[in-house]
């Protein structure tokens, strides 16, 4: 803790101790020790850095995501937000730094086992399987937990029976929590945007994850859509305890709904804190809040 | 199954669903065997049979997973030639023992050939499933071993014996080919509705986002090319077998495989209803056309610019049909389906 409020000190105070501190503390020889001192953090990332045929997205970003809590990350379009999700999730490998989930640590996560590793995640783009019913996409959550081969679904074998009792099971609760019964036999494409939004919700929420990556969950919503997200958002926390990280454009959302928020800028993490904190930043206010202020009036 | 059927009929029944299975049914084992003629059953039942049992495998590939292969008609030789072999050396082999086999010998080839699809995507990997296509004629025609050193490299057909009743004229030829489709078409089903089913569609609809829920992308693609090739390996023992007979290497060539990824597109992608109406209009359709052609114009033309003109029409029908239905005969069908039920309502 003491690390993360000087640092967080730091950075707000002036850049150039920020720059400095980043070259006399060489990334990864301190920091790993400061995993185990820190046992409620479910997800640490650590000097993550990332750029794209020379364009920097992401340079020595560290965050520290404690268990059951809802760690927001704001910032600019391109500040590097999706492409922290993504490398978290596993779609992008990181040039620098390493990703430490539940105490398991990753240069690069391997995507395809990200679901046995109890992360989560939902796309900023929607990315919800057209051709398949609102029940059927929740089903496929639950895809990490089946074993019975292709053979004995077929054969409707006991296990495959016992697997599929086990999914739906599931797949109600979750369509009961939230509230997708009226269109639950819907083929998904043909649902309007906010619900489909809510789809992705429940297909990353059926699979009980303990960490629950949210890109932009409420992106193009009405206000009263965005509403309805954000409760939904804080009772999978309240009820499931699931650690949630939200990115998010929409600043008044993030306040209101996260316990901590980091601000990311031209992919450096400029601040980290409490709402409160990070609302008062100087920092902050001249790289995002002006910034953002002038966009949302623009509709974006 | 007798007390099932007893247990069945003792509660409500859902007559609608009944009903089509089981026209199907008096209609495929009753009227047909009965009634049809020969001309009927040899040239238009068997390669509809054939064809739609191939399309039925291929839509499992490219309808419901998503990839897109040109090898159809590769992966029919390798069953064809796969099926003759082995009921030509392994002695007293039955011919259910055989078609498996010949099966499995394709779903060999199809996952070697599947392979790029780990890698290549829509376009890309139709042209590398190419690679099949030649790789396999190819190979056919050089090891003479493949058709028993036949100077041309001709396979015939042996005689069809099921538990010592013979297949071999029209009606037990066609008595084998509709059952070993109703049994393979009835395991595709319940395979594309169970949670594999679901998987293909995942993988087609966005890759990424069903390796991050942890579906086993690699391993889903391989099994559909598997499954798939399967299907059409047996598709292409009943085409040599029961329709043609006597078959050579340049028999399955590129236009086949063409032909067989036409029938799903104006059929209906992802329906195995649409693989039947699709190969019903491939294959039934010409030969109404020219019926039609020769009944009306046969004295006024010869008979190749009959031919050709019918071929144009056929384009025509294909482009015009698929604009304003772009979700093939399938969507067709239900949209009638609805439409009647509503005027009758």
């Amino acid at each position: 803790m003491i690390g993360a409020s000087l640092g967080a000190a730091a950075y707000e105070r002036a850049p150039e101790i920020s720059a400095l501190l980043a070259v006399t503390n060489p990334v990864g020889d301190r920091r790993p020790a400061c995993l185990s001192l820190r046992p409620d953090a479910v997800l640490v990332l650590s000097g993550i850095g990332i750029s794209f045929g020379g364009v920097t997205a992401l340079s020595d970003v560290d965050l520290e995501v404690k268990s059951g809590e809802i760690r927001a990350v704001i910032g600019p379009n391109g500040a590097g937000k999706s492409s922290l999700i993504n490398i978290i999730s596993g779609l992008y490998h990181a040039d620098h730094g390493k990703i430490a989930i539940d105490g398991q640590s990753f240069s690069r996560v391997p995507a395809s086992r990200l679901a046995q590793l109890g992360v989560a995640r939902t796309f900023q783009n929607l990315a919800l399987f057209g051709g398949l019913s609102v029940r059927d996409n929740i089903a496929s959550g639950r895809v990490h937990t089946r074993r019975a081969s292709f053979v004995e679904h077929i054969a409707s074998l006991p296990r495959a029976r016992r697997e599929d009792a086990a999914v739906a099971e599931k797949v109600d609760k979750t369509i009961a929590f939230l509230h997708l019964e009226a269109v639950a036999d819907r083929l998904v494409a043909t649902l309007p945007y906010g619900l489909q939004k809510r789809v992705e919700l429940a297909r990353a929420l059926v699979a009980e994850p303990n960490v629950l990556l949210l890109d932009e969950p409420m992106a193009g919503m009405t206000a009263t859509e965005k509403a309805e997200m954000a409760g939904f958002v804080r009772a999978a926390r309240d009820r499931h305890g699931v650690t949630i990280i939200l990115i998010e454009h929409d600043i008044g959302v993030v306040m209101g709904l996260s316990d901590r928020v980091a601000v990311l800028d031209y992919g450096r993490k400029i601040a980290d804190g409490t709402p409160t904190e990070v609302r008062a930043d100087p920092a902050v206010i001249r790289a995002y809040i002006g910034a953002a202020e002038g966009e949302n009036g623009e509709g974006i | 199954m007798a007390v099932q059927a007893l247990d069945a009929a003792t509660l409500p029944i859902d007559w609608q669903r009944l009903a089509l299975p089981a026209v199907l049914i008096v209609v495929g084992y009753g009227l047909i065997p009965a009634y049809a003629s020969s001309y009927l059953v040899e040239a238009i039942l068997l390669p509809f049979l054939a064809l739609s049992l191939a399309a039925v495998g291929l839509n499992l590939l490219t309808g419901y997973c998503g990839q897109l292969s040109l090898g159809s008609s590769a992966f029919m030789a390798v069953g064809a030639f796969a099926a003759y072999n082995f009921n030509l050396r392994i002695g007293g082999l039955p011919l259910p023992a055989t078609m498996i086999l010949a099966g499995i010998s394709a779903a060999g080839i199809g996952v070697v050939f599947g392979l790029p699809s780990l890698r290549l995507r829509g376009f890309y990997l139709a042209v590398s499933t190419l690679a099949a296509q030649f790789f396999v004629q190819w190979a056919l025609t050089k090891f003479g071993w493949f058709s028993n050193y036949n100077p041309s490299g001709v396979i015939s057909a042996p005689h069809l014996t099921v538990a010592g009743f013979s297949l071999d004229g029209a009606t037990g030829r066609y008595l084998l080919s509709v059952t070993t489709v109703i049994v393979l078409t009835g395991l595709v089903s319940r395979l594309v509705n169970s949670a594999t089913g679901r998987n293909f569609i995942a993988v087609r609809d966005n890759e990424t986002a069903a390796r991050v829920i942890g579906v086993p992308v690699l391993r889903t693609k391989l099994l559909a090319f598997a499954i798939s090739s399967f299907i059409i390996g047996v598709a292409g023992v009943l085409w040599a077998f029961t329709y043609l007979r006597t078959v050579e290497p340049a028999g399955f060539n590129l236009d086949r495989s063409f032909q067989i990824l036409f029938i799903i597109i104006i059929g209906g992608l992802a329906s195995i209803r649409g693989a039947f109406l699709g190969a019903a209009f491939i294959v039934v359709f010409p030969l109404v056309l020219s019926r039609l052609g020769a009944f009306l114009f046969g004295g006024l033309f010869d008979s190749g610019a009959l031919d050709m003109s019918q071929r144009i029409v056929l384009g025509a029908l294909i482009i015009i049909f698929l604009i304003a239905e772009p979700n093939g005969l399938s969507a067709l069908f239900d949209r009638l389906k609805r439409r009647i039920g509503s005027r009758s309502s």
